[in-house]
């Protein structure tokens, strides 16, 4: 077997055996990036001296028998708001161009931990206000099943460096289906844990009540073991939660017998692409051949989620961007008269146009006079949605449903009308505003052979329902299926279409 | 003026908290140190940093709210304060608007005229401090050190409960003995460990309404306070008196020049925008932990002044000067522990100690000698090793340096004399040499035996005890 073509868990389990080296998987994957990476501008910053220097040195330590964790050696791709200590981290935004962490993210030292290797930092929406990528000040990334299409967003470079093969993995953050959303569009497993789960010291902060850190993998089981990895309490993060069920890959098991899956209405109604229902109804079938009891019922409130997200994440953003000053680190501008005239222009210059929309939006929200009306108003109806959810899931065990209304966009057809792309955020935000779980796995392609996802939401602290349900459901699949993975060497990718 | 006015005054004071580190970080908070060397992501407001709330910080404040009459807000929250300065390296304080951890609390004052009367504290919440901009004159721009940066502060608001600087600087008095008491801070209003915002209206005699009120800043010294409160009540009337109105601003008071200038007026107030901090989750406050931070409240003045005039016997007037400051209270009761006498030990500390703090300008905090090394020299005179002068030259070293009295007295050879054949050979001497005195003496003048007294003490070196002197000279003669 090819080492592009394997998960990360089989090339772990080749080290372990000698079949392969981490320096060979890295090589190799370096060769790759360099190779193709100009065609989907996946990543940022590779960071090839270092990824080589750390492959030797996990290598070594794998032979020593010091590193025996199933994800020792494998190379990873790790998104541009990770802080990683002497390694750039731009947020993919022109106001931190320049700007190199002091510290690693709490989350990247367990991976660091467990053997990663450190390929670079893929692109992104900037500071993770997008659905697309396109907003990334490095260029758009494209998607690898097509380059006229957009990866998603806002975790679109490490989707689609999972999907191109330029990464055995990824880490994302989700704030409102920013790994979700682009796992679907690219046809690769992505999955927002609960709310507390993994630790957000050194993830630069968009929405801070609703980001969460997360894996993207080719599959579910890799998924399993990666947030199993990245999963710790951390005393640094005061919303860390000590959870004690986090051996994850122990629900990698087929069977789903009596399993309650509901599927919301509102998930299947108005706005939703025809070919995107029909995958998502034929994978509920799969699921109820298996054995789950499905049914169909109404989540509501589901119309309100996006209003409130809005109103939240743009509030909390406004706040979290307000460092970005050009005082201690990132852009300043180059002429200036006095400190309020070199903030506004290092703001004005360094941020892009969604970011500052969203700024503006938060700093309106939360002005006096205008708090009750907008902030604490979102809050209420965060509360009532987590409410809708916790009474869903007195009934189910797992909700299914699409992860976004269509597969990719084209490129350019989005930026245009912001409102649309929020909307399109329908089926992922109302996740985040109560923070469950949720994981996105391929579920077919769309005619024009663009991939559909399948979204599975889980109640707070379930994520073993959601692994366990997701495997059954990728092991009921056929293998072609399944294969959402590109060859751009072998001509299937980069087609116009 | 032709109208009589009244003087309304309230004080927002800043207490900076004496935790070992930060309020959000593992920062130290020691004073001092070379420019951003007590910092780190998250005080430094670093992308991606978190954080975590200093525990020892809630139980300060806390306390402070108990021992001010305070209702304790069991949910609690912190607050972003939003505004742009490069001391605030986030660009947002963290601080408490919503749900401050006290409210509805009140100390009492003595008022001029000799009465009693309470002085209500609206809230008591924490927050952070902000860094120091230093501005370079020579290369012409700002450097920031963020080692202030995140140090823990609690802000107590009073309600407009004040008439007079007298009662202001009353209740900051107060203020400071509660929070010193608690050991939850020094209070040191000219290291800016304690600082007093005044917020001042005036209203004419009798009327309901309040004035519109100006807020002043950058008081440094209880004295500042006082000229700054007298001018601006002057000003404002004024105003007034000119048919002007006051205009509702944030004043600066410069000490040196003995006035104030206009720093923002309400039209340009920002809008802080506040909101709660998603980083940071909502403080529960449990019955267990009101408890044992109830259980941990010290003695308090009132109490301890009480206890001393029950315990001890020294004079009405020691007992309020030594419960006044709390660590002339601790050194008196850990010396006091240590055997010395309660009565020699408020003579030193009303005397010498009083006298020195006062002679080199220092606050009872600086005070550097030992409890155990005051008991020392106190049984060093009551066993007559040294004599009162010997011991008073021995307490300034030891005021100074904290040396140990007994090995000072020891290396020093400050030893009395108590070899009676040496004294007697001195006396014999002196008296040999100062014929007039003697005679003067055996004629009935009194005085005649101080002078001789003096001569052998000088001959001693001092270490003699001037009571077996002048007995031993009488024997003599």
């Amino acid at each position: 077997m090819d080492i592009l073509d394997m998960t990360a868990l089989q090339l772990a389990a080749a080290i372990k055996q000698g079949d392969t080296t981490a320096v060979e998987a890295a090589q190799q994957m370096l060769a790759r990036i360099e190779a193709q990476d100009k065609t989907y501008n996946c990543y940022v910053t590779v960071d090839a001296e270092g990824a080589l220097a750390q492959a030797k040195a996990v290598q070594k330590r794998i032979e020593a028998g010091e590193l025996t964790g199933p994800l020792a050696g494998v190379p990873v791709a790790l998104k541009d708001n990770l802080c990683t200590e002497g390694l750039r981290t731009t947020c993919s935004s022109r106001i931190l161009h320049n700007f190199v962490p002091t510290y690693t993210a709490e989350a990247v030292k367990n991976l660091q931990k467990a053997g990663a290797v450190i390929l670079g930092k893929t692109n992104m929406d900037e500071f993770a206000m997008g659905s697309t990528t396109e907003t990334s000040a490095y260029g758009v990334t494209r998607n690898p099943h097509n380059t006229e299409h957009v990866p998603g967003g806002s975790s679109g470079g490490s989707a689609a460096a999972v999907a191109a093969k330029e990464c055995f993995y990824a880490i994302g953050s989700d704030t409102g289906g920013s790994i979700r959303q682009p796992a679907s569009y690219c046809g690769v497993v992505g999955m927002k844990p609960t709310y507390g789960t993994v630790s957000r010291y050194g993830l630069i902060a968009y929405g801070s009540s609703l980001d969460q850190i997360g894996p993207l993998t080719k599959d579910v089981a890799d998924c399993a073991a990666v947030l199993e990895v990245l999963t710790s309490h951390d005393e640094k993060d005061s919303t860390s939660i000590a959870r004690k069920d986090t051996n994850f890959t122990e629900a990698l098991t087929d069977d789903i017998k009596g399993l309650r899956i509901g599927i919301p209405n509102d998930y299947l109604g108005e706005g939703l692409d025809g070919e995107v229902r029909e995958a998502i109804l034929c994978a509920a079938d799969v699921l109820r051949e298996k054995g789950a009891v499905v049914e169909r019922f109404d989540l509501s409130l589901v119309e309100y989620a996006i209003p409130a997200y809005y109103t939240i994440a743009a509030a909390e953003a406004s706040s979290n961007l307000e460092r970005f000053d050009g005082v201690k680190y990132g852009y300043r501008t180059k002429d200036y008269a006095g400190l309020h005239n070199m903030y506004k222009k290092s703001r004005s210059e360094g941020f892009g146009e969604e970011v500052k929309r969203r700024i503006m939006l938060g700093s309106f929200v939360l002005s006096s006079g205008y708090y009750d009306a907008y902030y604490l108003k979102a809050l209420k109806v965060k509360a009532l949605i987590k409410k809708a959810f916790d009474d869903a899931f007195s009934k189910y065990d797992v909700i299914l449903g699409p992860a976004a209304p269509t597969t990719a966009p084209k490129l350019g057809e989005s930026l245009a009308d912001p409102i649309q792309m929020y909307l399109g955020d329908i089926y992922t935000i109302a996740v985040n505003l109560a923070g469950l779980p949720g994981i996105c796995l391929p579920c077919g392609k769309d005619s024009r052979g663009l991939p559909i996802g399948l979204q599975l939401i889980g109640d707070c602290f379930q994520e073993k329902k959601l692994i366990r349900a997701a495997y059954s459901y990728q092991q009921g699949r056929k293998a072609e299926e399944m294969t959402c993975v590109s060859n751009v060497e072998n001509g299937q990718g980069g087609e116009p279409a | 003026m032709s109208k009589q006015y009244e003087t309304v005054i309230g004080l927002e004071v800043h207490v900076e908290l004496a935790t070992r580190t930060k309020i959000f970080c593992g920062c130290s908070t020691a004073f001092g140190a070379a420019p951003n060397t007590q910092t780190c992501p998250v005080c430094t407001g670093m992308p991606g940093s978190l954080p975590v709330l200093n525990k020892q910080v809630l139980e300060y404040a806390i306390a402070v709210g108990l021992a001010t009459g305070c209702d304790i807000t069991r949910y609690a929250k912190f607050d972003r304060k939003n505004y742009f300065y490069p001391d605030n390296p986030q660009n947002y304080q963290i601080s408490q608007l919503y749900l401050p951890i006290c409210r509805n609390g009140g100390v009492e004052i003595e008022t001029e005229a000799g009465g009693k009367k309470t002085v209500g504290i609206h809230e008591i919440h924490m927050e952070e401090d902000a860094g120091k901009l230093i501005h370079d004159e020579w290369e012409d721009c700002s450097l920031v050190d963020y080692n202030r940066s995140g140090v823990p502060l609690i802000e107590i608001v009073s309600e407009p409960d004040m008439r007079s600087a007298e009662e202001v600087i009353a209740y900051l008095e107060k203020l400071r003995q509660v929070i010193q008491y608690l050991g939850a801070s020094d209070c040191k209003l000219q290291e800016g460990s304690m600082r007093a915002d005044v917020n001042l209206s005036v209203r004419e005699a009798g009327t309901e309404a309040f004035g519109t009120r100006t807020e002043m800043k950058n008081l440094n010294s209880f004295r500042a306070i006082t000229r700054a409160i007298e001018g601006e009540r002057e000003r404002q009337i004024d105003l007034l008196e000119a048919g002007e109105s006051v205009v509702q601003e944030t004043r600066r008071w410069d000490d040196a020049k003995a006035e104030s200038y206009a720093m923002r007026s309400k039209e340009d107030a920002q809008d802080y925008r506040y909101f709660p901090d998603p980083d940071l989750v909502p403080i529960t406050v449990s019955d267990q932990m009101l408890a044992k931070i109830r259980e941990k409240q010290p003695e308090f003045r009132t109490e301890k002044m009480a206890r001393y005039k029950a315990e001890f016997d020294i004079p009405d007037y020691d007992i309020e000067i030594i419960t006044g400051e709390k660590p002339l209270a601790d050194l008196f009761e850990a010396a006091v522990a240590c055997g010395a006498s309660p009565k020699k030990v408020s003579n030193w500390l009303m005397g010498e100690t009083l006298r020195l703090m006062k002679e080199q300008e220092l606050d009872a905090g600086d005070l550097r000698f030992s409890p155990q090394n005051l008991a020392k020299l106190i049984a060093l005179t009551e066993k007559k090793v040294i004599n009162s002068s010997v011991a008073k030259e021995v307490f300034e070293v030891m005021f100074a340096e904290n040396v140990d009295p007994e090995q000072y007295v020891e290396e020093k050879g400050l030893k009395t004399e108590n070899d009676e054949g040496a004294l007697k050979k001195v006396l014999e001497e002196v008296i040999a040499a100062n014929p007039q005195s003697v005679e003067d003496y055996r004629n009935g003048k009194e005085k005649a035996i101080g002078f001789l007294v003096g001569q052998t003490m000088k001959a001693m070196k001092g270490k003699a005890d001037p009571g077996t002197v002048n007995q031993m000279l009488r024997e003599l003669l």
